[in-house]
Parts: structure tokens; C-alpha cells; sequence
């Protein structure tokens, strides 16, 4: 199965900026990735490509083995843009025929029944856009994008609207879409978001791709805590296998070991470090 | 199938504008003062004898010729209103991009957009004439010498201008695009109305500038063609007479200008189509 994104030295130019300066990503079928970077790094125009609403300068871009914004590579995405609006006159479930339509999607009833029960707005189906807070429109955003059960989902800031509970119900969403085997492409500002739900990360800066990988392999371990009758210290180059040695040293040393705990760096710290500080 | 999907979504939506209810409403009014203006006219003008002068043909021409004129602009503020934030002012507001990352081709949303203002603008200015045609010959006994051609050029005049519209909502924001294409619409009558008295007047270099500026602009010529059609087959006095009016219509216009209008037309669209299939959005 080919990859749900792939793209090869891909360029993206407005007039002199370079917003893309040869990003290569690739997220396999079902895989959750986290899109991160300060802003103006290039995250919007790579999901804008992806989804074929902006076109590349150079490079390539394929989603599942189709030219982005190919016809089968759009039938193939569902886009939830950073800013978008439906017509405020249509009700949630007219929103959702309005795409199934534009999608061909032959889900009826039941995929809007669906749809709507996922991100919580059954019982708003007959409610107008306009009626909706902005919340309420952010989760028809997420229904919307997953009408006709695209196999790459791309947010690009699926909760900056949301309240704490609004963003809880879309981690959950995200969880469940795994279990779809959706590809996703998550866009978000926010590090702690991303860190909880997505399995690998890539960070982009100034345009091009600085790291990619899992939580694990980006983050970098700083240590071992240790909590003794002297307090709590930090203990460096101290990885899990090393940890009953150091326990059983600090004891035969006479020390009394409340706690240990290994201590990685945060995603926060391996973002500021690998995009120079710049703010996400 | 997307294009009259999208034709479908606009149009309930152009339905459910304030906008149109105001221009139904406004146009109410401007019906209710032209059966008004006509009746007083023609009571007040019945005695009238004007020798050589068939005042009964000066008289309906141009009352109805001014009744045309507002059928024109009212279809056109319409078209205008209706397509000139279609593209950029739909994209700043993030309704374009869910519709256009869908497996819907450009071309459907440009088609869909452009049925969408056409068919409110059209049937509009069909019913407008219509309503007019009758209240002239009721009130005024009087009816054009061709009736068909003057409602045909205006119904193609308002197409053409709603595309012209669609293609400058690609580029420019609702706001400008509005600006330049009622300054389009304006530049067109200062052109015909040029012609016109150049033709009254025979200055051969005004009526030039008219012909020039229907190749450029075909919905003034079409504009023109149907006041012209008013009296088409009117001689003598009565069409000298005429011609002196803002309404007299003494410009034909070019024997293409039927063809080169559908052409214009269709330039117009497939110039839509060109840019924004390669517009970033």
C-alpha cells in the first residue's frame, strides 16, 4: 500500500519567500503524525499542497501514490483548514449532505449519524451554523473532513477554537481514528496536544524539515531522578538499564531512596532547541 | 452534476440574501413609479399633435427606452452584487477551501458560481422587460418595433458582465472588484453615449470611439443595440427626433455583435477557469 502522504523535495514559493525549501515527509497508511513549527515555517502551505488547494513549485507531492490535487488524490483527503466557515444558513446534517454530495459519498444517513455522533453533535443536527459556537463549528469542521472516509485526514489547527473540553473530545476523536486506520496529519500549535496523541513528529523551521521522528527517538534522556534522606538530585547520563546499579549503589552507600524517576527532555525543549527559540 | 450542485447552494443562498429582497422590493417600487410616470404621461401628452412627429412613437420609445436603461443597470448591480466576492472574498472567508479540497474539479465551482448568478439575474430581467412591455402597451398604446431583440441583448449584456465580475473576484477583493467593474459598466456608457451623439451630430471620430468600444466592451453595444431595436424600423422625423434622446438608440452596433458578444462571453469565462485553476488559495 502506498504511503496516505509522501512528498520529495518539495518547494513552495510566494514571489521571493520561500515557504517550502525541499521538505521530504512521508506518513504511512493509519500512521498519526504531528506537524509542528513557529509560525511562517512553511506547516499550512504543506497541508495546503497536500490537500491541493495550493500548488507546489517544485518537488513532489503524492497522497496514496496520486498527485496531490489530483482528482483520486482529493477524493482520497479530508481537510480541516485553520480557517474555514460554512454557509450559516445550512443546519449541521445540511453541511454534511452538502460534502457527501461534492464527495460522492454513498454514506447517507447513516455516515452523518455517524459523523455526528463522533465529534458530539447529534443532538445539534438540525441546528444552523449560525446558531453554533465557534466550538460547536470546529467539531462539524473535524465531521465534515472525515465524509467520505478519506484514508488521510489533514487539521491544520483542529482546537486553537476549542476549550479544554472541546480539545479533550477531539484527542478522543483522534484516538478512535486510529483504530479507522486514517492517516493523520495534525497541524497544531500546541506541543502538549501533539505529545499526547500523535506517535511520531515532524518539526519543520524556515521552511524545511528539521526532525522527524517518535516521541522517543526526539526527546533525549537527561537523567535519573533521585529522591534520598539528602533530597531530591539529578543524577546525568543515567539511562534505564542503569538504573537498579545506581539504586543498589546509593543504598550500599547508606542512603535511604525514596523515588527514582527517569527524566527525558520535554518536546517543548527539543522544539526550542531545534528551531533556535522561535515560538510555536 | 457539481456544477448544478454548486448552482443549487448558491442560488438558495443568493435567495436567503437581504440583498435580494431589497432589490425585489426596490424593483416593485420602480414598476409602481414607471406605470405612474407612463400613466400621467400620456394623460397629460394625449392632446399633444406633432405633425411630421409621430408623438405616440416619441412618447412610448422614450419612456420605455429609459425603462430599459434601469432593467440594464438593475440587472447589472445584481450580477455585480452577486459574483464579485465569488472567489477571493469567499476565500478570505474561508468558505471556498472545504469545497475546493474536494474531488470537485475549479471549472464546477466557476460554472456552478456563474449559473448560480444567471439565473437570478436573467429570469430577472426577463420579468423586469416583461412586466414594462405591458404596462407600456397599456398605458401608452404603444409597443416596440421588435420586441424579442432588446429583452435577448440585455439578457446576454447582464451574462457578460456577471462573468467579467467572476473573473475580477479572482483577483481583487469584493470591495475593489465592485469599484472597477461599475467603473467598467460606467467607462461603457460614457463610450455609448458618445456614439450616440456622434451619430446625432455626425462626428465621424465619436461614433468611432462607439464602435471601438463595443469590440471592447459588448455589453454597452448590447445595451445600445437593444434601444436601437426600439425603433428599428422607424424612419424619417420621428427616428431623427428620437436619436437626439439619451434613449433614441441610433446605434446598431456591428453586424457581429450577436457572435463577437457569445465569443466575449465565453473568453471571459474560459478566462475565469484559466486563473483560478492556477490560483493558490
Amino acid at each position: 500500500m502506498p504511503p496516505a502522504l509522501a512528498t520529495r523535495a518539495l518547494v513552495k514559493r510566494f514571489g521571493r519567500t520561500t515557504a517550502l525549501a525541499g521538505v521530504d515527509l512521508e506518513i504511512a497508511p493509519g500512521e498519526l503524525v504531528g506537524l509542528l513549527g513557529p509560525n511562517g515555517a512553511g506547516k499550512s502551505t504543506l497541508t495546503k499542497i497536500a490537500c491541493g488547494i495550493v500548488r507546489s513549485s517544485a518537488g513532489e507531492a503524492r497522497v496514496c501514490g496520486a498527485r496531490a490535487g489530483s482528482r483520486p488524490a482529493r477524493a482520497a483527503v479530508g481537510y480541516l483548514a485553520e480557517l474555514f466557515r460554512f454557509p450559516d444558513w445550512l443546519s449541521a446534517e445540511e453541511v454534511l449532505v452538502l460534502h457527501q454530495r461534492l464527495a460522492s459519498s454513498r454514506g447517507g444517513a447513516g455516515e452523518r449519524n455517524d459523523l455526528l455522533g463522533l465529534v458530539g453533535l447529534s443532538d445539534a443536527r438540525r441546528v444552523r451554523v449560525a446558531a453554533m459556537s465557534k466550538g460547536m463549528q470546529q467539531r462539524l469542521g473535524v465531521a465534515q473532513a472525515l465524509v467520505g472516509r478519506p484514508r488521510l485526514l489533514l487539521l491544520d489547527e483542529p482546537t486553537s477554537a476549542l476549550d479544554p473540553a472541546g480539545r479533550r473530545t477531539v484527542r478522543e476523536l483522534l484516538e478512535r481514528l486510529r483504530e479507522r486506520e486514517i492517516a493523520v496529519l495534525l497541524n497544531s500549535h500546541l506541543l502538549s496536544e501533539v505529545e499526547l496523541v500523535c506517535e511520531r513528529v515532524a518539526i519543520l523551521s524556515h521552511g524545511r524539515l528539521v526532525a522527524t521522528g517518535a516521541m522517543d527517538e526526539l526527546t533525549r534522556s537527561r537523567g535519573l531522578e533521585v529522591e534520598t534522606g539528602a533530597g531530591v538530585r539529578l543524577i546525568e547520563d543515567v539511562g534505564r538499564e542503569q538504573v537498579p546499579r545506581v539504586v543498589r549503589e546509593l543504598v550500599a552507600a547508606g542512603e535511604e531512596v525514596y523515588s527514582v524517576r527517569l527524566v527525558r527532555s520535554t518536546l517543548e525543549e527539543t522544539f526550542l532547541e531545534l528551531t533556535g527559540g522561535d515560538a510555536a | 452534476m457539481n456544477v448544478a450542485l454548486i448552482a443549487f447552494y448558491a442560488f438558495r443562498e443568493t435567495l436567503r440574501r437581504r440583498v435580494f429582497l431589497a432589490v425585489l422590493v426596490l424593483t416593485a417600487s420602480f414598476i409602481a413609479l414607471y406605470w405612474l410616470g407612463a400613466r400621467f404621461i400620456f394623460s397629460q401628452t394625449s392632446s399633444f399633435r406633432g405633425g411630421v412627429v409621430d408623438e405616440n412613437v416619441v412618447r412610448g420609445a422614450s419612456i420605455f427606452g429609459l425603462a430599459l436603461f434601469a432593467t440594464y443597470f438593475l440587472g447589472c448591480v445584481l450580477a455585480i452584487f452577486l459574483t464579485l466576492g465569488a472567489i477571493r472574498g469567499e476565500a478570505e472567508r474561508g468558505l471556498l477551501q472545504p469545497l475546493v479540497a474536494r474531488p470537485v474539479g475549479r471549472s464546477s465551482l466557476i460554472g456552478g458560481r456563474l449559473l448560480a448568478a444567471v439565473l437570478v439575474c436573467v429570469p430577472y430581467v426577463a420579468t423586469v422587460y416583461v412586466v414594462v412591455l405591458a404596462i407600456t402597451r397599456h398605458t401608452l398604446h404603444w409597443t416596440p418595433d421588435r420586441q424579442l431583440e432588446p429583452l435577448l441583448a440585455l439578457m446576454l449584456a447582464v451574462t457578460i458582465i456577471a462573468a467579467l465580475s467572476l473573473l475580477g473576484s479572482v483577483f481583487l477583493a469584493p470591495i475593489a472588484n465592485g469599484i472597477t467593474v461599475f467603473m467598467l459598466l460606467g467607462i461603457g456608457m460614457v463610450a455609448g453615449l458618445l456614439g450616440q451623439i456622434g451619430v446625432a451630430m455626425k462626428i465621424h471620430s465619436l461614433e468611432r470611439i462607439a464602435e471601438a468600444s463595443s469590440w471592447v466592451a459588448p455589453f454597452e453595444a448590447l445595451y445600445q443595440r437593444s434601444l436601437y431595436a426600439l425603433t428599428a424600423e422607424t424612419s424619417g422625423v420621428t427616428k431623427t427626433v428620437l436619436s437626439l434622446g439619451p434613449f433614441g438608440g441610433p446605434q446598431a452596433g456591428p453586424s457581429q455583435l450577436w457572435l463577437w458578444s457569445l465569443a466575449y462571453l465565453g473568453l471571459a469565462t474560459a478566462a475565469v477557469l484559466a486563473v483560478f485553476a492556477r490560483r493558490d488559495l
